[in-house]
């Protein structure tokens, strides 16, 4: 019982603090709104995400992740860019989750989830994540990018002008793409006469 | 803390190294997918962040999201069906029994 809630309290260790720190800065320091909704959008994100690298279910890992993509679009809304938080929200809420539930579906037998979990290289492969995240991290901090103080507010307009003029090509070649992706994939999943069944 | 281009990055990285963790770590082949897309968003999170903070951008950045998303809903598409493909022939969804290419 307490291996099955592990992650789960870690995972609500993790929101609970950076929600926390959300509230202390309301408070304490008078920040606006929006900030508060960028750190409880990061607390749901983050704790999702460890969720989903965590849970035994590998169902429940699909609803976490649904989860996690629905608070990064409210990231996206944050940033000042909405068409991309919808376009998320129908590719990834919409298309690619219910892709991966299906496919949870196909393929988990009885056994799979009461077995281990993780691979015997759990540890070396939480170590380096870490690793990865500070020097990430290190190398964001130490780094200036030029940007400016505030966000710049794109009208969807702009971005549909951009993208049917400049970048037409690029569009085309993206949907040949995804037309090539539907036939391969209808192509690999699809069963054989006379193969294995 | 929502108006600097540190804290999207940070939130970013951390995400990256959450599914870099769950691709090196689970077992489950459909896990480890979705792992990938977890790294796919937190890119896609650093590409908008760039195109919300740097004026010489204009509207690229969010162009560029766009096709990042259309690419790795093709990327799902071909590696879920594989996927599958694979559990047809080995019974399994476990990639440390996809053995064939060991013996």
């Amino acid at each position: 019982m307490a291996r099955k809630l592990a992650p789960i309290i870690l995972a609500l260790a993790v929101m609970g603090a950076v929600a926390g720190v959300a509230a202390i800065m309301l408070v304490l320091l008078g920040q606006d709104w929006e900030d508060a909704l960028f750190w409880i959008l990061a607390a749901v994100m983050l704790g999702s995400g460890l969720l989903v690298v965590t849970m035994r279910d590998i169902i429940r890992c699909g609803l976490a992740m649904i989860v996690c993509f629905g608070a990064l679009a409210g990231i996206y809304v944050i940033l000042g860019a909405p068409l991309i938080a919808a376009a998320q929200v129908i590719v990834y809420i919409g298309a690619i989750s219910v892709l991966i539930l299906f496919a949870i579906m196909l393929t988990q037998t009885k056994a799979a989830p009461s077995r281990l979990v993780f691979q015997t290289q759990a540890v070396p492969a939480a170590i380096s994540a870490g690793v990865i995240a500070i020097v990430l991290a290190l190398t964001v901090g130490a780094t200036d990018w030029g940007e400016v103080p505030e966000r710049i507010r794109l009208a969807t307009n702009a971005l549909s002008q951009v993208l049917f003029t400049d970048f037409v090509l690029a569009f085309e070649i993206v949907s040949v793409l995804l037309l090539a992706a539907v036939v391969g994939g209808v192509f690999l999943a699809k069963r054989e006469p006379g193969g294995p069944s | 803390m929502s108006d600097s281009l540190d804290a999207y990055l940070i939130l970013a990285g951390i995400l990256f190294a959450i599914g870099s963790f769950g691709f090196l770590a689970r077992r489950n082949a459909i896990s480890m997918l979705m792992s990938i897309e977890l790294m796919l968003n937190a890119v896609n999170l650093v590409i908008v962040a760039f195109g919300a903070f740097i004026p010489e951008l204009g509207a690229q950045g969010s162009v560029i999201a766009l096709m990042v998303i259309a690419v790795a809903a093709a990327e799902a598409t071909v590696g879920l069906a594989i996927v599958i493909a694979i559990f047809r022939n080995k019974k399994t969804p476990l990639v440390d029994e996809y053995d064939a290419m060991s013996q």
